[in-house]
């Protein structure tokens, strides 16, 4: 009985000291994206960079609560996206979420989030539908979308000369809504596709595919899927000798696409959403400060809205409190709020548009198009 | 023309991997009647027990072109073998009396175990790992048809593993064993042919064919995952099926089948390229129903 005692004394002076030290409310937000799996690097930068966002807003004296990120993995699979978005949507102690980087992802949970009303920012998934495909409040979107990305892409490739395509997509939500706007764009200019291959998110052998590509002859491949595929599309290539120009979407820009393919990735051309960090205006303290909180992995071109989609939640917070649905109110609300990455402003679907960017691996590094060594003439592309 | 050729040749590529994986099904059935789900995953460890054993001798700075692959394949063997035959000793030799229900659905745990073990304990064991080339990758032209060197060293190397197993079954004292077995299990215990040894031979035969595979197709793709196992399992046992269960050369035209199948439907409907393996399977079901025992049915040809 003594002893009983004696322990409830402890821990009642435990949590004395604690509530003491802890002052400020702890307020609990989600991280969800692949952190596992062969879409983990983008994952694991995305999760990274919310973390920073929440460790500056810690540290900032101003801010009336204490912010903890709990990160969450969805393996890029739906089945399992909708598991944990369930978890984070049914725990009340998570106000807010910053969701998702694969599509097929981020379309499967937007009915779990809206039917626990849980406010998300989706910060990596570009299928417009996720956002324009319902009207559902609670769905928020910094990054963008593939209307933005397809749009840049065709232009710029026809512009380049590229006017026979062949595109090979992946047959999810992702890869197929990446051909339609491809198909939609491209029928405004003077290029056009002339074979479509949909292959499965998981599919290992492409030798049959590659080979009547090569027999086409197209100028260029186009690829709509994410970076495993996209990996064992590029290195079959050149195993069947398939010697032709290849492009991809943001789904490839990754730097686990680099280094899986190595020399081989050399001239690859890309687009993407998010711009070099260093050319958005709050970009340099964003790499700064990434460095300075010593993670191991890269940030990863979807890092800053990460970023930027945790720091819109958690200043939402700040403004209303840990209340699900005052913060869906202010995030709807979002007008011109000046992020690292640029204005931010949602449409009427809660969709923030953003100017894509053009991209190619040089000396395997994702360099800014206009910055590579393919401007200036000293490199050339293949097939023009 | 020439492009007809690519075809063929890059489609015997994958056809000699699915074949060997498909022997593997025909061997264990043949001898006990078991269908052995894990097969599959067995040809994943197989390929991450190479990969482990390309680590260790760049570790020790060895880096031999020819000597690395065969001691690469040597452990991918020891291992599937041994695990092949650990299956067979601890699992399905004591279950062999229960009905074939039981192993199959016992054989698809160890299976899943298996897979599991490698996504949870192999460092992150989740993502796509790149596989060494181990082959000189020089590219061959003749007449207008482009072949890599590594991909003909590897289609030689399946054929003679393919032959050198049917000669095993056909012309050594085990293979004669192994036969003796799988025609009467009994009868040939009592004419003294040790049943469980010759069984589990038969096991680690059968097994390291798949670390074969495993490592083939780590090479030929650069790159393994702990899944890589799941549908090669499914299309190897669906080869071994049609081609006639118990028969080492119905496995070896299944597997071209299968392959066949999945790359004359990219070719004649190239828009539907998705569809290759839905048309691929209804073509092996419907295989299933004109020749219900496999292309080379029990009746005509001993088992195994």
């Amino acid at each position: 009985m003594l002893f009983k005692a004696a322990a409830v004394g402890v821990a009642l002076a435990v949590s004395a000291v604690t509530a003491h030290a802890q002052s400020k409310e702890t307020v609990k937000i989600g991280f969800v994206g692949p952190l596992s799996g062969g879409n983990s690097a983008a994952g694991v930068g995305g999760r990274n960079s919310a973390e920073l966002a929440v460790r500056l807003r810690n540290a900032d004296p101003k801010s009336k609560y204490k912010y903890e990120l709990v990160a969450l993995d969805d393996e890029c699979k739906p089945n399992v996206g909708i598991q944990v978005a369930t978890r984070a949507a049914t725990d009340k102690n998570i106000i807010a979420g910053v969701t998702h980087y694969c599509s097929a992802v981020a379309i499967a949970t937007v009915d779990v989030y809206h039917r626990f009303g849980m406010p998300a920012v989706v910060w990596g998934a570009i299928l417009p539908a996720i956002t324009y495909g319902n009207d559902y409040k609670e769905i928020h979107r910094v990054n963008g979308s593939m209307l933005d990305e397809t749009a840049v892409a065709t232009t710029f490739l026809t512009g380049t000369g590229y006017k026979k395509w062949v595109v090979v997509h992946d047959t999810t939500d992702y890869g197929n809504g990446l051909l339609k706007f491809f198909q939609e764009k491209i029928a405004k200019t003077d290029g056009q596709i002339v074979g479509t291959f949909g292959v499965s998110a998981d599919q290992q052998d492409f030798s049959a595919e590659l080979l009547k590509i090569k027999e086409a002859k197209p100028q260029i491949v186009v690829f709509a899927g994410l970076t495993p595929l996209g990996v064992r599309v590029r290195s079959q290539m050149e195993r069947l000798g398939v010697n032709i120009q290849f492009a991809g979407v943001s789904g490839i820009m990754s730097t686990s696409y680099l280094e899986a393919l190595g020399p081989n990735a050399e001239a690859t051309i890309a687009f993407h959403n998010g711009a070099p960090p260093e050319t958005m205006p709050g970009g340099k303290k964003f790499i700064e400060d990434y460095q300075k909180a010593g993670f191991k992995e890269p940030a990863e071109p979807y890092g800053p809205y990460a970023y930027v989609a945790a720091d819109l939640i958690m200043a939402a917070i700040e403004k209303v409190g840990p209340d699900r649905k005052k913060v869906r109110d202010v995030l709807n609300a979002t007008k011109n709020y000046q992020s690292i990455a640029g204005a931010i402003t949602f449409d009427d679907h809660r969709n923030n548009s953003v100017a894509s960017t053009k991209y190619v691996a040089q000396d395997g590094h994702w360099v800014r198009w206009e910055d590579s060594e393919y401007v200036s003439g000293k490199r050339k592309l293949k097939g023009l | 023309m020439a492009i007809f050729f690519e075809f063929v040749f890059n489609g015997a590529v994958l056809g000699i991997m699915y074949a060997l994986v498909a022997v593997g099904f025909t061997l264990f059935f043949g001898v006990l009647d078991v269908i052995k789900f894990s097969h599959g995953d067995v040809l994943t460890l197989g390929a991450f027990s190479g990969l482990i054993a390309f680590l260790a001798l760049q570790l020790v700075g060895l880096d031999l072109p020819f000597l690395g692959l065969i001691f690469v394949l040597l452990v991918a063997c020891l291992v599937t073998g041994a695990i092949g035959a650990g299956i067979g000793q601890l699992f399905v030799i004591p279950m062999r009396n229960s009905s074939a229900f039981n192993i199959l659905l016992m054989t698809l745990m160890i299976g899943t175990g298996i897979r599991e073990s490698i996504r949870l304990f192999y460092p992150n064991g989740a993502n796509p790992k790149a596989f060494p080339s181990l082959l000189p990758k020089t590219p061959i032209e003749l007449g207008g048809v482009f072949l890599r060197l590594d991909s003909l060293i590897l289609l030689a190397l399946g054929f003679a593993v393919v032959f050198l197993t049917h000669w095993l079954i056909r012309h050594t004292k085990l293979g004669l064993a192994i036969r003796a077995v799988a025609q009467d299990g009994d009868t040939a215990q009592a004419m003294g042919i040790p049943f469980r040894r010759t069984v589990l031979a038969t096991f680690a035969l059968g097994s390291l064919l798949a670390g074969i595979a495993g490592v083939m197709h780590g090479i030929y793709y650069s790159e393994i995952n702990f899944s890589v196992g799941l549908l090669l399992g499914i299309i190897g046992f669906s080869a071994a099926v049609v081609g006639g269960l118990g028969s080492i050369w119905g496995a070896i035209i299944g597997g071209f089948t299968f392959a066949a199948l999945q790359t004359l439907w990219v070719v004649v409907f190239p828009d539907a390229s998705g569809y290759r393996d839905v048309f691929a399977f209804a073509a092996i079901i419907i295989a299933m129903t004109i020749f219900p025992t496999g292309i080379i049915a029990e009746r005509y040809s001993e088992r195994v």
